[in-house]
């Protein structure tokens, strides 16, 4: 077990290398000089190139590529923003628990409702609630998750007047975020807690306990879901990496001061260290969380533990 | 003379016609279970109004994409702007309907990007194996690793934003499920012996992949491809709401919400209308990508 979490480990270095050539190389051909945005539109040509010249920037591609690697590895140094001249790793570690927060909210609203929905759904399949479920489950996929945070403020702020349209420090200001980023991954769970469990009922197991008297809630929970949740752990995770994703969109709708609002207020600036960093890190957490899902697994099936060697 | 050259008596050999029938039953079998799903056919008819008032949009639209008229900003729906007009008097509904030109263009366009790319690259590794299968995959498992919403924004933050950009970021951040899925499907049907046959009477290898193995390997194919149109449209319409995407005054549905999004407090039509339609638009395409995945893989159904 130790050595297969070493190993996954140490597959996270060339990913990560790979993600850094790509942000790298979108950056490079990016137009718009560096050095001319930082030292301003009005700096004389001159200045820019002695500029140029000190950042490294007249260096060949991949010699400019190593030493941002090098930089990374050694000191953790993505560079610094164009607008506020901190370095960027400090502006993403300060915004980047509201995006954590944001995130792992959305994908607790989303499994508290995804999964007992998607249980009965398949306990009860093709009856009124199984149908109603489903349907809201698609629409739920199919609702854009800005449109339907607008459509949340609309209700709740302005008609309502029940919750703040903004802001993310209480926990009366995080109720429409989490809701907003976490409905379509509840209907993305729902829908899979559902086919999962409906494979799993039809096992004979499942009708050798029925057979022996254990009541229904124990045949569900004990027998079914455990068996169950491989795959619906699975869309956990990759859930969670898409919330992570889509906070951007959230992010901006509610003003929060999270990595994904950073970003778009770095793009629409150029700014791009900062935009290069913002995927970096978003990818590696993503990567992170991968990784303890199939961790996870081993807890959930022990057959799964063996064979991690 | 016995056997007598079809070309020259005008008849078609009895094997071909046999293979026809076959190939046409086979599809029309599809579409007959298709038929059957009620869910399907209303995803197929949302589908097909979408795809006809994109070209009908300007019989069907009653103005044009930047009619504007200070004098009428925010009216209400009614009966003359049955969906109200926006911040610069423009009608909604016209808007809207030549909105689905460019929504269905991005859609089809980025999923036949990202499964052209993707899936060829996915025939590349499962036909080929070995260390091509390993590099191609790993480069897919490094575009997988960034969430493809964050990764089509840095691509189109480093291309600029316009039309064909959207659909080249949206392609390229989709394409690693069909790579996978096409590799996967390969995987299964390249030991069959209709494979070998072809090998046998020495069709290359190319020939090989688009004749005999990818038309076996197009239901998860047409499956994934239904559903993706969908997420381009979304992924379209998110980045254009962040204003990284179509640029105005062209009617992109994304773009109209975001400009909506700043009067939605007095004006609630300006927003909720785009967006209406963009969800009703995915759930078409989710509806008929549902019910083809069951019309072409029943052993799928639940």
């Amino acid at each position: 077990m130790h050595k297969y979490i070493l190993r996954r480990l140490l597959m996270l270095i060339p990913v990560m290398l790979g993600v850094s050539f790509i942000v790298f190389t979108m950056m490079y051909i990016t137009p718009g000089d560096p050095a001319r945005i930082m030292l301003g539109e009005s700096a004389p040509t001159e200045e820019v190139e002695k500029f140029r010249e000190e950042l490294g920037l007249n260096d060949p591609f991949f010699f400019q590529y190593g030493r941002f690697v090098k930089n990374l590895v050694i000191h953790q140094d993505i560079g610094r923003s164009y607008t506020s001249k901190r370095p960027v790793t400090i502006e993403i570690l300060s915004r980047f628990p509201n995006t954590l927060k944001l995130a792992t909210l959305g994908i607790v609203v989303a499994v508290v409702l995804g999964i007992p929905t998607g249980i009965i759904s398949a306990t009860k399949q093709y009856s009124i609630f199984d149908n109603a479920a489903m349907v809201a489950a698609l629409l739920g996929v199919s609702m854009p998750n800005f449109w339907q945070g607008l459509m949340l403020i609309l209700l709740f702020s302005v008609h309502l007047g029940w919750l703040p349209s903004s802001g993310f420090s209480s926990y009366k200001e995080m109720i429409l975020p989490a809701l907003t980023l976490g409905t379509s991954s509840a209907a993305i769970i729902t829908r899979m807690t559902r086919s999962s469990m409906l494979e799993v009922i039809r096992q004979d197991y499942i009708r050798t306990a029925r057979a022996k008297g254990q009541t229904e809630s124990v045949v569900i929970n004990r027998h079914a879901l455990k068996n169950a949740l491989i795959p619906i752990v699975t869309v956990i995770g990759l859930q969670f990496g898409y919330l992570l994703g889509g906070a951007v969109l959230t992010e901006s709708i509610f003003g929060i001061s999270g990595v994904g609002r950073l970003m778009v207020e770095s793009i629409n600036a150029r700014n791009f260290p900062v935009v290069q960093g913002g995927v970096l890190f978003i990818a590696l957490t993503f990567s992170i969380v991968n990784l303890m899902v199939d961790i996870l697994y081993s807890f959930l099936d022990p057959r799964i533990k063996s064979q991690y060697k | 003379m016995a056997n007598v050259n079809p070309a020259m008596d005008g008849k078609i050999p009895q094997a071909d016609v046999k293979i026809a029938k076959k190939k046409r039953s086979q599809w029309f079998e599809v579409w007959l279970r298709l038929k059957k799903s009620k869910a399907a056919m209303v995803g197929l008819a949302i589908i097909v109004i979408l795809i006809f008032s994109a070209i009908f949009a300007d019989f069907i639209a009653p103005e044009g994409i930047d009619d504007q008229d200070l004098d009428r900003r925010f009216v209400s729906p009614s009966a003359e702007h049955f969906m109200g007009t926006d911040h610069l008097g423009r009608d909604i509904f016209s808007r809207i309907v030549y909105g689905s030109r460019i929504s269905l263009q991005v859609g089809f366009i980025a999923v036949g990007i990202a499964a052209l790319a993707g899936g060829s690259l996915g025939a590349i590794a499962g036909y080929y194996g070995g260390k091509l299968d390993n590099g191609i995959m790993r480069a897919m498992d490094i575009l997988l690793a960034i969430p493809s919403i964050l990764l089509a924004i840095s691509i189109v933050a480093a291309l600029g934003p316009s039309l064909a950009n959207v659909m080249i970021a949206v392609g390229i951040s989709s394409m690693p499920s069909y790579a996978r899925i096409v590799r996967a499907s390969v995987l299964t049907i390249k030991d069959q012996e209709f494979v070998e046959a072809a090998k046998a009477i020495g069709a290359n290898d190319l020939r090989i992949i688009i004749k005999h193995i990818l038309p076996n390997a197009m239901a998860p194919i047409i499956v994934q491809a239904t559903l993706g149109v969908a997420g381009a449209i979304l992924s379209a319409a998110g980045l254009s709401f962040i204003g990284l995407g179509i640029q105005p005054p062209n009617p992109e549905w994304g773009s109209m919400l975001a400009s909506g999004r700043h009067y939605i407090r007095d004006y609630w039509h300006i927003a909720t209308f785009p967006g209406l339609t963009i969800m009703i638009t995915i759930f078409g395409l989710n509806l008929l990508g549902d019910g083809l995945r069951d019309a072409l893989d029943p052993r799928l159904k639940n």
